[in-house]
């Protein structure tokens, strides 16, 4: 056992520490109610005992975790409860489990991003369990007159074995409810756990099936209108002018008008990024209505001056113009050609080429991509003079809180946020912009609404993932050694490089430069962003190195991980070698690498971000000419894993967006207009061209967990590209593949 | 507007809207069935399909003037408890990620598994490429028919 100072929050017990006498109810509103996680009905007990924000019992032992975090398909609503069960020790069949409200006070982080839930939940919700578990263990002892020491737990009774007495942990909820928070509690050994590593199914997963309302769109209230925006069909274009003539006589409509979401005196931050801020907003009774006079209404646009607003303090732009990707590309071309921002350079890069016997030098691109979660934008809100109530999807409700407040005019404390299950994120949801329009229409319409985009709407309305190219260049002695290498990497508004990531490390001479063009397509978070792309360039790169040098990709960077483990270049590269080699042997032993079948063409690949480890070997096969990803096998190392099947299912999920993004992803402009507006156009991965396996297996290791939502997506495109390369003799650079495939 | 009378789930409703009004909108936001889901109007996602006189259809653009009369059946009424094989097979396979696409999904597959009882991964691949899942949980589903159509065997 560990012991550790229990430093969580003094406000997170004080509810409990308020209470006399008796224990806390706390009330919930949400329709859908209570979920068990195991069987189908658990009874519900009249009281509950709070013993702190996670954790409430009640008199008959039935419990009820508190999942912090926003849900977007993570599954986070049932791998971070499975934590507190865990160290409070109790059966897993009398868990219920209630998505918490955003509530600073009470949580730490509630927010899903950058891989981070189980990470930086692992301490916080274990120390929560095991407190929990020590105040009913107290109790007991007060009761039973014994030492604590002498008091065991097990799966929801405490046990005393001396006398024999036990009891279950409703019997002293409310009495442990009562008790000082004690200073420190000692955590299980993870040898010890129960439920941690195993496979618990998701605790919603009767209410998806059977079509319960979960979602922020499924959300309803009395007095509820629907509330849809028209926005700019361009970027570099902005609101001057509508005819509301016709629309505001339609069916349904109760009003039209505009609103700015933000103004110009907010400060804002990363988050609020927005492409517009002025829309003509139609407000009706139904979703149908509102959408026929949203065509009727006659929107008149013009170009937009360079767009000034304040981030963090300091004045940023967004330049004018109507951008177009064949600009882009050029534009980006250039650069590449141009001496970018150097941010790392080890040896002597530059005299290395010059005198290198031979020089490998490759671009890679991507194009932009936008997110595409299955769940359109939406947003319930309902503000009066003064609070405000919010419902739906949002990954991120404590970067928008302030905006809010700033925005309606109200104290933080009269916002509140709920957080709905979001149908998928990848990032977008993030960006809290629908957050604002709702608040700011519901105010302006004096009316609870629900904000609702179409799809055209969201894919047209930005927060993209940018478009990026990157340049590798690798010299070469006369022995056909590596002797220096080269990474320069831009895009279209955001450099991706990670200067200190492998191979930086791992080669005597090396060299990293970024660059960036500004641009008013706004952009974002893109499930494993910046990641997602130098994944694809440098293990692409790296492949098309060993064939040069004759090796093999796998034998090729376990010699360079060696060197990066044993003799490491520079002070500061953001891996650990032996860890992202260990992923790669893994992979190497499951895929039986070393075997090949007739008409089966095989690429590997491995990244290191978000603080896990993947390697993937992908088997491909081509179909009439058309590339099609028959299986995969994965390793991984992101420490202890929580909910086994739950992560083979993210892993899979994240290697099929992979496979789908790497051959079809793109959404190309022109004149400021996003080429592609719907699934028609916007090609998607589908079922058949779904991989008929994929095989995830884990590192056993004792590490603290880190992220699994983003790091097995990334090294997806380039085991695609490699084993593109084997079956086709030619290498590809440009995503999406199928593209480059076509123009052969 | 005109009053159009609905067959949903086994019960009657009657509906005062234009007749244009696509089903799905209808069982949203008039009649509060919000398990079929609204993903891109434009036919090309699955997340809206429904039964109509046991065919699926996209509801998104199916005028509610089509449904007029005729049986539509909605992930609400595929089974009462959630005990339909496919229910089943999709909870013991644990299919869901974010689960918005699931009910379009669950609807598509059942339509299969009456006209194919016991579908190879082609016959799947076919009947379920309409449906969209963007969290990537396609080989679940796969997994997931295969075991609903022994589960549905078993029945018989
Ligand atoms: S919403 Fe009907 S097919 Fe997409
Ligand atoms: S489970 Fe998220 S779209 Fe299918």
């Amino acid at each position: 056992m560990t012991e550790v100072k229990n430093n969580m929050g003094r406000r997170s017990f004080l509810k409990a520490a308020l209470l006399a006498g008796g224990g806390m109810i706390v009330h919930f509103s949400w329709p859908v109610g209570s979920k068990a996680a195991g069987k189908d009905a658990l009874e519900i007990p009249e009281e509950w005992f709070e013993m702190n924000s996670y954790i409430k019992i009640g008199k008959n032992g039935v419990v009820t975790l508190f999942n912090p975090n926003p849900e977007f398909g993570q599954n986070v609503k049932t791998s971070l409860p499975m934590i507190l069960a865990e160290e409070l020790d109790i059966d897993w069949e009398q868990v219920i489990v209630e998505q918490a409200d955003f509530y600073p006070e009470r949580y730490a982080r509630q927010f899903t991003g950058g891989s981070r839930s189980v990470m930086e939940a692992w301490s916080p919700l274990r120390t929560a369990g095991a407190t929990a578990r020590q105040m009913l263990v107290l109790a007991a002892a007060t009761e039973w007159k014994v030492p604590a020491s002498e008091i065991t737990t097990q799966q929801g009774t405490l046990l005393h074995a001396v006398s024999g007495k036990q009891a279950g942990y409703g019997e002293f909820a409310s009495a442990a409810a009562m008790r000082p928070v004690p200073e420190s509690v000692k955590l299980k050994n993870v040898s010890d756990f129960r439920i941690v590593g195993s496979s618990k199914s998701n605790v919603e997963v009767k209410n998806i099936l059977m079509g319960k309302p979960l979602f922020g769109l499924d959300y309803k209230t009395d007095g509820m209108l629907i509330a849809m925006v028209v926005h700019p069909p361009a970027f570099g274009l902005r609101f001057r002018s509508m005819d509301d003539s016709v629309a505001k006589t339609m069916p349904g409509i109760k009003s039209i008008f505009t609103i700015d979401s933000l103004t110009e005196d907010i400060d804002q931050n990363i988050f609020d990024a927005t492409s517009f801020t002025k829309f003509a907003v139609v407000v009706g009774n139904t979703t149908w209505e509102v959408l026929q006079a949203k065509k009727a209404l006659k929107v008149e646009w013009e170009a937009e001056p360079e767009r000034i607003f304040t981030m963090g303090g300091r004045k940023a732009t967004f330049p004018s113009g109507l951008e177009s990707t064949e600009v882009h590309r050029a534009k980006m071309q250039e650069l590449t050609k141009m001496p970018g921002n150097v941010s790392r350079r080890d040896g002597d890069p530059e005299k290395a080429f010059q005198s290198a016997a031979r020089i490998l030098e490759r671009t890679y691109t991507a194009p932009f991509l936008a997110h595409n979660a299955m769940e359109p934008v939406n947003c319930f809100a309902h503000v009066t003079a003064d609070r405000a109530e919010l419902y739906g999807p949002t990954q991120a409700p404590e970067f928008i809180l302030g905006t809010l407040s700033q925005r309606l005019g109200l104290p933080k404390e009269k916002i509140l946020i709920r957080l709905a299950r979001m149908g998928g994120g990848f990032g977008r949801r993030a960006y809290g912009h629908h957050l604002i329009e709702a608040a700011v229409i519901s105010k302006h319409a004096q009316a609870p609404i629900k904000l609702v985009y179409t799809r055209e709407d969201e894919m047209t309305a930005g927060i993209y993932r940018p478009t990026y190219s990157a340049t590798y260049r690798a010299a070469f002695d006369e022995n056909n050694q590596l002797l220096a290498f080269h990474v320069k990497a831009g895009g279209i508004p955001e450099s991706p490089l990670h200067a200190n990531r492998f191979p930086a490390g791992a080669i005597d001479n090396y060299l990293a430069e970024g660059w960036q063009i500004p641009s008013n397509i706004t952009v974002g978070a893109f499930r494993a962003p910046r990641s997602n792309f130098m994944a694809a360039a440098e293990q692409s790169f790296l492949d098309e190195l060993a064939a040069e040098m004759g090796k093999d990709p796998i034998d090729f960077r376990l010699e360079l991980l060696e060197r990066a483990r044993t003799n490491p270049i520079g002070e500061r590269n953001d891996y650990d070698a032996a860890r992202y080699a260990g992923v790669l042997e893994l992979v190497r032993e499951k895929s039986k690498w070393k075997e090949t079948t007739e008409g089966v063409h095989r690429g590997v690949s491995a990244y290191f971000c978000h603080n896990s480890y993947v390697a993937e070997v992908v088997d491909l096969v081509m179909k009439n000419g058309i590339p099609k990803v028959e299986k995969i096998v994965a390793a991984i190392d992101c420490g202890i894993v929580i909910n086994k099947d739950a992560a083979i299912n993210m892993a899979g999920g994240a290697i099929v967006d992979g496979i789908g993004n790497a051959l079809y992803g793109e959404l190309p402009f022109k004149d400021g207009v996003p080429q592609k507006n719907n699934f028609t156009t916007y090609q998607l991965i589908r079922m058949n061209e779904a991989p008929k396996e994929i095989d995830v297996h884990f590192v056993k290791n004792e590490k603290d967990p880190t992220g699994m939502g983003e790091p097995p997506f990334p090294p997806t495109f380039a085991a695609v590209a490699n084993a593109l390369y084997k079956a086709t003799g030619r290498r590809f650079y440009n995503q999406p593949f199928i593209n480059e495939l076509k123009s052969s | 507007m005109a009053t159009t009378n609905l067959k949903i789930n086994g019960k009657e409703y009657s509906v005062d809207v234009d007749p244009s009004t696509p089903l799905l909108w209808v069982l949203r936001d008039h009649l509060n069935l919000v398990g079929t889901k609204y993903g891109c109007g434009v036919a090309a996602c699955g997340a809206c399909v429904v039964h109509l006189e046991g065919e699926a259809v996209r509801s998104c653009v199916t005028k509610i003037n089509r449904a007029a009369g005729k049986e539509v059946v909605t992930i609400e009424g595929l089974s009462e408890h959630g005990d339909h094989p496919l229910q089943k097979a999709w909870e013991q396979v644990d299919v869901p990620q974010c689960g918005y696409c699931q009910s379009g999904q669950i609807m598509s597959a059942a339509v299969l598994l009456r006209e194919i009882p016991n579908p190879t991964d082609e016959d799947i691949d076919l009947a379920m490429t309409g449906n969209i899942c963007r969290c990537g949980t396609y080989l679940r589903i796969r997994e997931a028919i295969h075991l609903a159509a022994e589960i549905q065997t078993k029945l018989k």
